[in-house]
């Protein structure tokens, strides 16, 4: 509703026009009628029906939990009072800056100050069916009552496109509503702009336990649907119902109008420090504007643009500057804060706290003993008092040893005391172990029991046995308690990173089913963000090793080898080494690989393995030399993997006068068998037809020798650092057998094997004869040959094919600027 | 400056690296985060080896040749090592990647 132009008003008076009516010309208007309330006479345009509210409180709204009318911050009387023209649901057609009037759809307006609030619009992915009935951006008023309709049918799915703020509270609010909701989000964690893995890790956590499905690294094909939205197609095949799909991928700023107009533009209208557009009479405030390159989403930084503006309009002295923001989610249950930049660097320290029982995850970064950054989830009562001291530049130096436990726990106390001397003196009701509630004295009484060792507390009293961030505690009570008998284990851990060895971190990945990189880091408590080069491609082996199915392996996670499918020399080439089955190989195929090492000015090597290996191939030619050996049907020789390297063998029955057995057959179907699967180390294998032993199988990881009998099949042998001969494992009397034994033997040391142990290592730690008491047992060898087949149906693929289809514009530069000019 | 296209954020792969081949050696562009890229020279400090296929950490990267670490920030070797690469500017602007062709040129000259 709109009232004539107000003619009774002062001649003198200025005539201010706003188009907009969103939260920065609310806010701007409020500053003006307090300060002056009679310096303009003001006309508002709105091309939404109504007035200035409250955008942000929205989300409640969808909730169920406040009504529009709660979160209408003007209304219609406020307008009358203050004498504002509203000309609300009629749209701005344009701007005529020589005659400075503003044409509405009912006519012009005349200004002398132009304020320009045009705010954003939801950024609509032009995927195919974005225009069908049903998908709706996250905006305003119509969006969210569309979805409170669609929501009417208690049946029904909603697919939010976008996992960031907005996406999250509207999912949340639809979950609230009774929907199937599910959240895509292209990025690998959720609100990747605000948080780190590890905090978005919990969030989403915490998200799907309130029934919302949450899909990372989801990339959205096409919305599809007759005349309104039915489903919503991903990338790998995924199929969702949807009756109603959210885009909150993001917003642009609505600028049609000011580019229009010909004011200067950027991604936005270019404004400066006091909201001035180009055109001295036209100003901007809000998220339509660019100031130093800096666009706006968030309501903080608006609040102070309308505040700026106003003293601005008023004739007084005031700049607008880009301070800190920090961001909260308006969901119930999922607390998390964030603020600053807190991203890893130089010069900067990061202070980590995890407790993975209370699901806390905290983060700050210091730089020059300042805080510059907080990510906080699980527990953000302290964080206002942070966010002060990244906006202050506090100097922090004092309160560095305990600044991470906030407020409460500053200015006195906080003397650094010996770890030993603090457990003497916990009381013995003291808990130590917050998984299993062990308390101290529960552990001396095991010790006085006559337990001397960490093993022996953690059978006894199950302390330090779950979640193992407790180990540390429960070796100083063993130290404080035995004296000089107990010496604190000197087992290294992993890396820096973190304080757990490799058998700790495998045993908790089993035992707490932690299927991602960013759960092993949070629930482990590890130090770093994202570990490190020795870390990683430890945990991502044991994370495929114990989920095929379930995790997804990560290339940036491999040692360059492993990620390229070829061996990196020193000079940056690679070598390519084909498969040759139990090392035969045939006249077409040695065509292949001699044109192959022709076209590609490749060095000819023969292994010591039976393989021949193509050395000197440059990274951008692999996909090119793999394509050429696909053709020929050869496939990776996976001469560079922790993986099944090789099956040597002799020529057995087919040529041998001494041969027993058909060792080369027999080679071939084992290396059928294991090619493509991951392990700890390297695996080599030896066939030999007969005690002569041409394969030097006695000196493999595995090594059969056959005998008039059957088989002997022997384990644990090296030819490398060091020399070893391999042990007896079993002798069995047919090829089956010895294809399930070894098969088991493999996956046993894949299960349990610390990685970069080679098997005769891992044999020497757990045991020979612990080794052959878990194979002897039928049962147990047929679920590990079970488990192996499994882990095959994901992993034995040719890596060159796929790689070739998948992934070759990876081996190529990312620009060549070979030919741009060098001046 | 002269800044470059040379390509989208998402040619990156998430904590790892692409190259950029230039008349004047090859620049290793890095993806730390989400939303964080770095360009260094591609050539270790030690013995050449290339950083642009080695494993990302933090803001670092660990040559796979020698597992050298170095800051690509500073282009600091990282703990007892001592050596430095060149770091080049790059920036990220609606989701197109940025190289600073100028700094490329300049460093080498």
């Amino acid at each position: 509703m709109w009232s004539p132009a107000t003619s009774e008003m002062e001649n003198s008076m200025q005539k201010m026009v706003i188009i907009g009516a969103g939260m920065a010309s609310g806010r701007l208007l409020e500053h003006i009628h307090e300060a002056q309330p009679d310096a303009f006479e003001v006309t508002i345009f709105n091309a939404e029906p109504r007035g200035n509210y409250n955008r942000i409180m929205l989300s409640p709204v969808l909730a169920g939990d406040r009504s529009f009318e709660e979160i209408v911050t003007h209304d219609d009387d406020w307008y009358a009072d203050n004498n504002i023209t509203t000309r609300f649901g009629e749209k701005v057609t344009g701007i005529d800056r020589e005659r400075k009037v503003v044409i509405g759809e009912k006519g012009e307006v005349a200004y002398d100050k132009l304020i320009l609030a045009t705010g954003s619009a939801p950024f609509i992915i032009p995927m195919p069916g974005h225009d069908l009935p049903g998908v709706v951006g996250y905006r305003d008023l119509e969006d969210t009552n569309a979805m409170i309709d669609a929501a009417a049918n208690r049946e029904a799915s909603a697919v939010v496109i976008g996992g960031g703020l907005l996406g999250l509270e509207a999912a949340a609010g639809l979950r609230m509503q009774g929907m199937e909701v599910t959240v895509l989000h292209i990025a690998g964690h959720l609100m990747d702009r605000q948080l780190d893995e590890a905090a978005g890790y919990l969030l989403k956590n915490d998200l799907e336990k309130r029934g919302i499905r949450v899909i990372v690294e989801a990339n959205t094909k096409q919305i599809v649907g007759n005349g309104k939205v039915e489903k919503v197609l991903l990338d790998d095949g995924t199929e969702l119902p949807a009756d109603i799909v959210v885009m909150a991928a993001g917003i642009r700023p609505a600028v049609q109008l000011g580019h229009e107009a010909g004011l200067d533009m950027g991604r936005a209208i270019k404004v400066d420090a006091q909201m001035r557009t180009s055109d001295p009479d036209v100003f901007a405030v809000g998220e339509c504007v660019e100031f130093d390159d800096n666009i706006f989403g968030l309501v903080a930084p608006l609040y102070d643009q309308a505040k700026v503006l106003a003293n601005t309009l008023l004739g007084k002295e005031d700049t607008f500057t880009v301070r800190e923001i920090s961001t909260k989610l308006k969901v119930t249950g999922c607390d998390l804060f964030s603020a600053g930049d807190f991203a890893e660097g130089e010069g900067r320290e990061d202070i980590v706290f995890r407790d993975p029982k209370r699901r806390v995850y905290k983060r700050l970064i210091v730089e020059n003993d300042r805080l510059i950054g907080a990510v906080m989830y699980g527990d953000t009562a302290d964080s206002n008092w942070f966010f002060g001291l990244i906006k202050d530049g506090t100097d922090i130096e004092e309160m560095r040893e305990t600044l991470i436990f906030g407020p409460s726990f500053q200015g006195g106390g906080g003397a650094s005391v010996d770890p030993l001397a603090a457990v003497a003196a916990l009381p013995l009701e003291a808990e130590i172990c917050g998984c299993n509630g062990v308390c101290k004295g529960d552990i001396i009484k095991a010790i006085e029991g006559g337990v001397q060792t960490l093993d022996g507390v953690r059978t006894e009293t199950k302390a330090s046995a779950s979640c193992g961030t407790c180990t540390g505690l429960v070796e100083q009570v063993l130290a404080v308690s035995l004296g000089d008998g107990f010496e604190i284990k000197a087992e290294k851990p992993i890396c820096k990173c973190t304080d757990l060895t490799h058998e700790d971190v495998r045993r908790l990945i089993k035992a707490q089913e932690l299927k991602t990189q960013p759960a092993v880091w949070q629930e482990l408590a590890w130090k770093t963000p994202n570990g490190c080069h020795v870390c990683r491609p430890a945990v991502n082996y044991y994370l495929l090793s114990d989920w095929p199915l379930e995790y997804q392996d990560d290339l940036q996670s491999r040692f360059v080898n492993e990620r390229n499918h070829a061996n990196i020399q020193k000079d940056g080439t690679y070598s390519v080494m084909p498969r040759m089955w139990g090392g035969m190989t045939t006249p077409d195929e040695l065509i292949a690989v001699a044109t192959a090492a022709k076209k590609f000015s490749a060095a000819v090597k023969v292994t010591g393995g039976q393989r021949i290996d193509l050395l000197g191939i440059k990274k951008e030619d692999l996909p090119a030399i793999w394509s050429d050996l696909n053709d020929a049907g050869m496939v990776s020789g996976h001469g560079y993997t922790k993986g099944l390297r090789t099956v040597k063998t002799c020529v057995g029955t087919d040529w041998c006068r001494f041969g027993t057995q058909d060792s080369t057959g027999l080679g071939i179907k084992l290396e059928k068998k294991l090619w493509g699967s991951w392990t700890p180390h390297k695996v080599k294998l030896g066939v030999s037809g007969c005690p002569r032993n041409c394969a030097e199988s006695t000196c493999k990881d595995v090594g059969i020798i056959c005998v008039d009998s059957g088989y002997q099949i022997s384990v644990a042998g090296a030819a490398g650092m060091d020399v070893k001969m391999t042990e007896s494992l079993v002798d069995v009397a047919t090829e089956a057998e010895v294809e399930e034994w070894v098969t088991a033997f493999v996956q046993l040391y894949r299960e349990n094997g610390k990685y970069l142990d080679r098997a005769y290592k891992w044999v020497a730690k757990v045991g020979l004869d612990w080794v052959k008491e878990e194979l002897s047992d039928s049962d147990t060898r047929k679920a590990l040959v079970d488990r192996f087949d499994i882990s095959q149906s994901v992993y034995q693929k040719d890596p060159w094919a796929d790689h070739v289809r998948n992934r070759a514009d990876q081996y190529k530069p990312i620009a060549d600027l070979t030919k741009e000019a060098v001046t | 400056m002269s800044w470059t296209d040379i390509g989208t954020l998402n040619d990156i792969p998430l904590r790892g690296s692409r190259i950029v081949k230039t008349a004047v050696g090859c620049i290793a562009v890095f993806r730390t985060a989400e939303a964080e890229v770095f360009a260094t020279s591609n050539k270790c400090a030690h013995k050449g080896g290339p950083l642009s296929e080695g494993i990302v950490h933090d803001r670092k990267i660990t040559c796979p040749l020698h597992n050298w670490i170095f800051s690509l920030e500073t282009g600091e070797a990282q703990g007892a090592d001592q050596g430095q690469i060149t770091t080049y500017p790059v920036k990220i602007e609606n989701g197109r990647l940025l190289l600073d062709f100028d700094a490329v040129i300049a460093k080498v000259a």
